[in-house]
């Protein structure tokens, strides 16, 4: 860690999915830390607690389930567990947002994309409508959605894969939070606009001190983004450290192995 | 070009969403052309929201298109009946590029994997327990979990089972969306072994639609790569990844993010103008190979290699051909 002291503090933090009456615990104890303004990334195995960690800082419950937490996560000092609901929906979308791996899922599918960030921004910021739309105009452009002044009255199935996946990214910026967790926020953007939401997201740290929890399964993403990154396995994390230094030199065997299994642009298929 | 027929023919497909609002119609699939022999893959690269998606789509049948043909196993599907096409999906079946909203939330995984086989019929009833653990086998998950739902899996996890579903009838032809960008490196090399695999024994075909131009590389013997509703170059891997001709395939190309912090955080920091693909639609005259499409009344296409061409539409002004150059 270096001078700049903490936004994030997670201490042993547990998740536990109740499966038919039986306890599974599939986030066993994690800890880590995220400073202000710092870039931090997660790899791991499909499966193995990234999504359930991250939907914990946000204290979000996935959809149709109860989970149960343990442990503590500090947001400037304040433990983020023990805060009621109200003073929840305050932190989120405002002090902490995140762009969710499922874009789909986080969309209103008969509410217009622009009507649905007009929102967010009249909730969070409390400006008119009239404002909200010129931002929300504003924020498509800047997440490279062409004509966005028309666009933002299309209904979410009428975007592509990756156009929602950039609205979702719209409404996490719009309020300038503190902490951005991304989960995956890329995938399903072809590389010359993956490049330009990076670039985004950089300046947005530069410019506003944003501190970044990236998720992603592509070592090239992460390669340029963070500084520090965390690999996780089975709900612990078993490897951590500066990103060049893990990239050089993997300690855990976990991470060797995910190291090399990374795809190559030079390598072509097998042949048959 | 043989006499025979490849598995997968597809001609000048369109497809258009109506207009809205006083807004044009959206082109979203404009003259697509391809073929896919038996056994094969294409991979399907471009810009997002370039059409990708509902080419793959129409090509099933699950979208109607508005123009051109397509034949599987020699037979026209846009000609057919809803009653025949649902007679075809055992042939051809459907990866969707978003594993959460493909998995209908309340039947569990067991349920999910043993649809198509009744629908289908095409494993006896008292056999389809038995084929469901199979296909979790197959696509590397415990058969123990079947009695969970969707919601209760990772992404990765679901991205497998969606594989494992469209698995299910052995079909002939397969569209896969984006079917490994949700799973971790490892498990991605896993399943591109699998689809490799199941290519060699069953002669299966895939139309591989992905962003990961890497993963593309290893499983494509083809490349076509899509911008605004066309394809703008197509050809044998090999030569797409390393000789690429349109401007826009080599801008992808340049912009796949390298697994090197340093190079890569290096990459990101140097911005470079964004080329305008935009515009120089339908034009008169000579394109930027020198012909004039209007007039000739030819395709704007051209063979630049073997079993390579490249589309004349989409170059940003002042941009010429390679070969062209100093002529
Ligand atoms: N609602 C739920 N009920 C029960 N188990 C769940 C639920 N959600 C997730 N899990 C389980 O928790 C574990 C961690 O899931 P999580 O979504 O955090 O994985 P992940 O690391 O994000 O994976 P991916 O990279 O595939 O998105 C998985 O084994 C998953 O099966
Ligand atoms: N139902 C619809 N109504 C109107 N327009 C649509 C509809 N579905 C898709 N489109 C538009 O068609 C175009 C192509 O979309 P498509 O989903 O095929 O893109 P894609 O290449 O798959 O993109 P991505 O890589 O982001 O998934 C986009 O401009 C999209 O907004
Ligand atoms: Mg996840
Ligand atoms: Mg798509």
């Amino acid at each position: 860690m270096d001078d700049r002291g903490t936004l994030l503090q997670v201490r042993d933090l547990t998740a536990q999915f109740n499966l038919d009456g039986v306890p599974s615990r599939v986030v066993k104890g994690i800890s880590f830390d995220i400073a202000p303004g710092e870039a931090v990334g997660f790899v791991g195995e499909s499966g193995c607690g990234k999504s359930v960690t991250a939907r914990a800082i946000m204290r979000l419950a996935p959809e149709g389930s109860s989970v149960e937490w343990g442990g503590r996560i500090l947001f400037r000092g304040q433990d983020l567990l023990t805060l009621d609901e109200h003073e929840m929906r305050d932190m989120r979308g405002r002090r902490i947002a995140m762009v969710f791996q499922d874009p789909m899922a986080s969309l209103n599918p008969v509410m217009t994309v622009g009507a649905q960030i007009d929102d967010i921004l009249c909730r969070h910021t409390g400006v008119s409508r009239r404002a909200a739309r010129r931002r929300t105009v504003e924020l498509l452009g800047l997440v490279g959605i062409h004509d966005p002044a028309l666009r933002a009255d299309d209904y979410p199935h009428q975007f592509s894969g990756g156009m929602r996946q950039r609205v979702l990214i719209a409404i996490a910026v719009s309020c300038q939070p503190d902490l951005l967790i991304a989960d995956e926020p890329t995938t399903a953007l072809d590389v010359t606009v993956q490049a330009q939401i990076l670039r985004l997201l950089m300046r947005l740290r530069r410019e506003l001190g944003m501190a970044l929890m990236l998720i992603t399964h592509d070592f090239g993403v992460i390669a340029g983004m963070v500084e520090r990154v965390y690999v996780m396995h089975g709900g612990e994390i078993v490897e951590f450290g500066e990103i060049d230094a893990l990239f050089a030199g993997p300690r855990h065997s976990y991470t060797q192995a995910l190291l090399a299994a990374v795809p190559r642009i030079e390598t072509a298929r097998r042949t048959a | 070009m043989t006499n025979a027929e490849p598995l997968l023919r597809v001609r000048d497909l369109c497809v258009t969403f109506p207009a809205r609002r006083g807004r044009p119609p959206v082109r979203a699939v404009d003259q697509v052309s391809f073929d896919i022999e038996a056994g094969r893959t294409v991979g399907l690269v471009g810009e997002s929201g370039s059409g990708k998606t509902t080419a793959g789509r129409a090509i099933l049948q699950l979208q109607p298109a508005t123009g051109g043909s397509v034949r599987l196993l020699g037979r026209e599907l846009t000609a057919m009946s809803r009653a025949q096409v649902r007679g075809m999906r055992r042939h051809m079946q459907l990866v969707q590029q978003n594993p959460y909203s493909s998995l209908h939330p309340r039947m569990t995984i067991a349920q999910i994997l043993a649809e198509p086989l009744t629908v289908h019929r095409s494993v006896p009833s008292q056999r389809i327990a038995e084929r469901v653990a199979e296909l979790m086998t197959l696509v590397g998950m415990d058969p123990a979990v079947v009695p969970r739902y969707p919601h209760e899996f990772s992404g990765g996890q679901r991205q497998r089972i969606v594989i494992a579903r469209a698995l299910a009838v052995n079909p002939d032809f397969v569209v896969c969306d984006e079917p490994v960008s949700a799973v971790d490196v490892r498990t991605q090399a896993q399943i591109v072994d699998l689809l490799h695999d199941l290519q060699d024994k069953l002669r299966l075909s895939y139309l591989f639609i992905a962003h990961d131009l890497a993963v593309v590389r290893a499983v494509a013997h083809r490349v076509a790569v899509m911008y605004g509703g066309r394809i703008v170059e197509l050809g044998d891997a090999a030569r797409v990844y390393d000789s690429p001709v349109h401007p826009y395939t080599r801008n992808l190309l340049d912009a796949v993010p390298i697994p090197d912090p340093a190079r890569q955080r290096a990459k990101l920091a140097e911005s470079s103008p964004e080329p305008q693909f935009r515009g120089r639609d339908g034009e008169t005259g000579p394109c930027v190979f020198g012909e004039d499409h209007a007039a000739g009344g030819m395709p704007a296409w051209h063979e630049v290699g073997p079993g390579h061409g490249v589309s004349c539409r989409f170059w940003p002004p002042g941009v010429t051909p390679p070969a062209l150059k100093g002529h």
